[in-house]
């Protein structure tokens, strides 16, 4: 367990009017009061959309313990299999290879070998049918708790999926919308061969860029063939050594990589809080580079449109006021902001009114909410001009697939409401009803949910790691696919499940989620809210239960 | 007991009445000291000077920073790109003009065949385009299963793991078993997705000369010596060689068998990346290892791009289930990425079916390259670089005029006149600021299994006629 256990109590002691005032600290105790404040000035009425709300003292405790007793078991297993008492079922290196250096250390896989085998059938989980409203789940059995898998060869018909990334619903198969995207595959065939400055540079592609660069209301664009390599091929070759990245603290992967390659160097600041960005931008500015004290040669801010495992939205406005006072540049990843959010599904800039220009370097993906692959970077004619040149890949990887890229273009026109049609808006419109009535209904049953209410991405927190597995199982049963994240993609002690919404989920299905998270709520004890009138939970440790399976 | 503890006390006072002064004296000062740096604030070394806020204004609004991209010329030769207007198949639209396609990698002509479009078309049907999730959250479909079976069946491995885009397959690949602290030796040829892979590992990286046994023996025999110093660190230092099967900058083979033996000598894991070689060399198209006849399971780990014989989308590795599992949590471009949508999924199927059925194509294949090879060979002011059954071959100046750019242009005039007679070919394209061992500038020229009779020998006399008109 990498994490310190010392920073899951202090998160998120977010500070929703960053600007105007200090952080409060507390040291070790939670602040069992909820960090709801009441803001001054347009740009804190954003943030009394948006709300963080502590779990009650007993429930960090019970997370610890229970992380604890499963150390502690795993432990006793290691000995035991490494007395030969309990067989061992990871794969082994070869004969011939023992007396080379290990290739894993102990203790790199204590984690995986004792924690997350034990419940790992609730992650990759196949499914057979397309990832739309519902879909089909295979059923897998495991004969040994969890080491391997079989298939039953029966599938779980029509589960309802609130777990893929369809925000738009063009997760579809329906043969009419499909049939450009058919006629590609039989025109061009799915694959490329080569790189886009030798000869893989198709016609459809700049019909595409050109597209993309309408769509979001700026001089150009440039798309690439995955959308996490878009970031880790491109943060490089716009800053290198002696630039400064400031990056949000709950960055994608994808994101960290990029900055790790591109050489410059890297300071975090605390998350969608502007006190310290502005900190280190000041400090970044009036001090220089470290020990030579050198004016840095470029400063960028890296933020998210919407975080994925928060549910929060940037505080645009802020970040570009502050990027304007200090001449910093701002990259913009809106990975899952990017036709989810505002009116007409334009992201995070037409959600807050702000000028796409004053965002540098606009980065998405098309995976989301275009149901197809790749990513894009888009901004001014002299950024997209020289990433022609310089990006890694332009130059070494491969260009987008003809099919893919005409998916793309259609749900783009969709949207856009080319010809005239409303589709696109009627989309956006019931996406975001959606997602205000499913936040809306979780609040009132009594469940902790975090982020924006205009996010349709939902995080309800679970905190303890039995009661996290116990939800993906209970769910499944009865017919719902939920996704849930643990350590370490979370902190150790705010586990959640993680509700993706989509404009294809109609009224019913939501009120059938709904009904069933009622119950699940109310049998493992989940609705920890404090603030309306749902009672207290009581004191039940769902921990001891599930170690025994 | 009270009485033993009053005893202790009356014990302490005496003590206490006994001391010599100077121990009390000192013991006092000792006291306040501490008192004192418990009260006193802390202070950071290096801000001992302090920045008044005008001095910080001014600071800020001095501050200019570079502009975020420096300016492209116009005319820069990467700025403008060639277009291709409809598929990139044996014959090509490019920029208007239609060529027979000696640029492409689809070495197997995988790329218009149409039972390939036939399956894509009937996932597409099935499963829409994309997956809208990562493989650990329902982004995993049984098409991506059947495909990493296929795949392990094939290359008679035990397990395969699939990535959803070439590039990032090595360079997720490397990171996720050699860490901070942990050796690689790296042929200097080596492909930029290798170089990146590395870069992300922070381990210590050793290049030798490309294709160079004994340089590789030496620095591994170096590296022996400082063991024996510190065999504590030994101990936990993991240690790996990466080649290339097919090196993509060079056009020629490792020598694996003798790598197998330097592995076992000095202990030291081998990662190999196919992606030219797989689907061209051996007998049923299984790459390197097939070629040389090597047992596979030496291998520690083979990684490869779908992207060139397969002409799909996608990279995969496969070798043994202990060294191919760990990247299924540890893997970045598997776990934090989408899936591989499920239609370039089936046409790699059917492209693996095609292979198994037909394991022919492979020596059909290498008898046009070699033709080709022998055919370009005493082209005036070219030379070929690269060995005689590489699909994709390289044509170097013989003689460079001193500067690069000059050459390139050169290079490009050459192209463009092969271009304008119906033969398109490209320029091989580097990262010239990136690259570590930049390769000097080529021509790249693609066989594939389309090409027939006539149409090698018009590119072959095209090249010829272009060399000699345009290299004085």
């Amino acid at each position: 367990m990498a994490r310190t256990a010392a920073n899951g109590n202090l998160k998120p002691h977010l500070n929703q009017n960053g600007l105007k005032r200090e952080d409060i600290k507390r040291n070790g105790y939670h602040n069992k009061r909820e960090k709801d404040c009441p803001g001054t000035g347009v740009a804190s009425r954003q943030h009394k959309q948006e709300c963080f709300e502590q779990a009650p003292m007993y429930v960090a405790v019970m997370t610890y313990l229970g992380f604890g007793i499963v150390t502690l078991f795993g432990y006793f297993r290691d000995f035991l299999r490494a007395v030969g008492i309990e067989k061992c079922h990871l794969a082994q290196e070869r004969q011939e290879q023992k007396d080379f250096v290990p290739l894993y250390q102990d203790f790199e896989n204590f984690y995986t070998r004792n924690l997350y085998m034990r419940v790992r059938d609730n992650w990759n989980r196949p499914i057979c049918s397309l990832p739309g409203p519902v879909f089909d789940v295979m059923e897998r059995v495991s004969d040994d708790y969890n080491w391997t898998f079989r298939f039953t060869g029966k599938t779980l018909h029509n589960v309802i999926n609130m777990g893929s990334y369809n925000y738009l619903g063009f997760a579809e198969n329906n043969t009419d919308f499909l049939k450009t995207v058919a006629d590609k595959i039989s025109q061009y065939g799915v694959g490329v061969c080569s790189t886009r400055q030798e000869i893989g540079n198709l016609g459809i592609h700049e019909e595409l860029e050109q597209l993309v660069a309408t769509f979001l209301g700026v001089e150009s664009s440039m798309t690439f063939g995955m959308g996490f390599a878009t970031n880790s091929m491109n943060i490089p070759a716009l800053v290198g050594k002696g630039c400064l990245i400031l990056s949000d603290e709950v960055n994608h992967t994808s994101l960290i990589l990029g900055a790790r390659l591109s050489g410059a160097t890297i300071r975090v600041f605390k998350h969608n809080n502007m006190h310290s960005l502005e900190k280190l931008l000041r400090e970044a500015v009036c001090s220089g580079q470290p020990r030579t004290h050198r004016p840095w040669k470029k400063i960028l801010i890296m933020v998210e449109g919407i975080y994925s495992m928060e549910g929060s939205l940037v505080r645009l406005p802020e970040i570009i006021t502050l990027k304007k006072k200090y001449k910093a540049y701002l990259f913009l990843d809106e990975a899952h902001s990017i036709g989810a959010v505002g009116p007409t599904g334009r992201g995070v800039t037409e959600l807050f009114n702000v000028n796409p220009v004053d965002v540098d370097v606009m980065m998405g993906t098309f995976t989301k909410s275009f149901g197809a692959a790749g990513g894009y970077i888009a901004g001014k004619k002299e950024l997209v001009d020289y990433l022609r040149c310089q990006s890694h890949s332009a130059v070494y990887a491969t260009s987008l697939s003809p099919p893919v890229t005409e998916q793309i273009i259609r749900a783009m026109k969709c949207i856009m409401g080319n010809n005239g049609s409303t589709e696109g808006i009627r989309r956006i419109r019931q996406l975001a009803e959606n997602t205000r009535y499913f936040r809306a209904r979780l609040k009132e049953m009594g469940f902790i949910i975090y982020g924006h209410e205009d996010s349709p991405v939902v995080p309800i927190l679970l905190y303890m790691p039995g009661k996290v597995v116990a939800f993906a199982r209970e769910m499944l049963e009865r017919r719902i696919g939920v996704v849930v994240v643990g350590f370490p993609a979370t902190p150790i002690s705010e586990a959640r499940a993680r509700f993706c919404l989509s404009a294809a989920h109609t009224r019913e299905m939501l009120n059938k989620v709904l009904h069933h998270l009622n119950e699940v709520g109310d049998l493992l004890c989940l609705k920890f809210s404090r603030r309306k009138h749902s009672s207290r939970p009581g004191l039940h440790d769902e921990t001891e239960l599930e170690l025994s399976s | 007991m009270a009485s033993g503890q009053q005893w202790v006390l009356v014990e302490m006072v005496q003590a206490f009445y006994e001391a010599p002064a100077y121990h009390l004296i000192l013991e006092g000062i000792l006291i306040l000291w501490i008192i004192r740096l418990l009260f006193s604030k802390t202070y950071r070394l290096h801000e001992t000077y302090k920045l008044t806020e005008k001095e910080k204004e001014d600071l800020i609004e001095e501050w200019q920073p570079e502009p975020l991209v420096p300016p492209v010329s116009k005319d820069h030769p990467s700025l403008n790109y060639d277009v291709v207007t409809g598929p990139p198949s044996h014959k090509i639209i490019i920029n208007g003009k239609e060529c027979i396609n000696f640029a492409s990698f689809n070495f197997l002509g995988l790329l218009d065949n149409e039972r390939v479009k036939e399956k894509a078309l009937a996932s597409l049907k099935k499963y829409g385009v994309g997956t809208c999730g990562p493989r650990g959250f329902y982004g995993t479909f049984d098409v991506h299963l059947e495909l990493e079976s296929r795949l392990a069946n094939f290359m008679k491995t035990e397990e395969a793991i699939i990535y959803s885009y070439g590039f990032a397959t090595i360079a997720s690949a490397i990171p996720a078993y050699s860490k901070r602290g942990d050796l690689i030796f790296v042929d200097e040829a080596a492909c930029f997705s290798i170089q990146k892979g590395l870069q992300a590992s922070r381990s210590f990286i050793k290049y030798f000369k490309h294709n160079d046994m004994e340089d590789l023996e030496r620095l591994l025999k170096e590296q022996e010596l400082e063991d024996h110093k510190n065999p504590r660190k030994a101990r936990v230092t993991r240690k790996f060689i990466v080649v290339e099967g097919l090196y993509i900058n060079t056009a020629d083979i490792c020598p694996l068998p003798q790598l197998v033996k330097l592995k076992y000598k000095y202990k030291v894991r081998i990662f190999l990346e196919e992606s030219m070689s797989f689907g061209v060399l051996g007998e049923h198209g299984r790459g390197v290892t097939e070629h040389f006849g090597v047992n596979i399971d030496d291998i520690d780990l083979i990684s490869a791009n779908m992207e060139n014989a397969v002409a799909s989308i996608g990279g995969f590795c496969c070798g043994r289930s202990f060294v191919i599992d760990h990247q299924r949590l540890s893997g970045q471009g598997y776990c934090f990425s989408a899936s591989l949508p499920p239609m370039l999924a089936a046409a790699a199927i059917e492209a693996l079916n095609i292979m198994e059925e037909d394991p022919d194509i492979f020596s059909v294949l290498r008898e046009k390259c070699k033709h080709v090879y022998n055919a370009l060979q005493g082209t005036p002011g070219l030379k070929i670089v690269g060995v005689q059954c590489a699909p994709a071959l390289h044509l170097q100046l013989e003689r460079s005029s001193g500067s690069r750019d000059s050459d390139m242009q050169l290079l490009r005039s050459i192209v463009e006149y092969c271009m304008e007679r119906g033969v398109a070919l490209t320029l091989a394209r580097y990262l010239e600021k990136e690259e570590r061992f930049l390769p000097s500038p080529s021509v790249r020229v693609v066989v594939t299994i389309e090409h027939t009779e006539e149409d090698i020998q018009k590119a072959v006399s095209c090249v010829q006629e272009a060399a000699s008109a345009l290299l004085k």
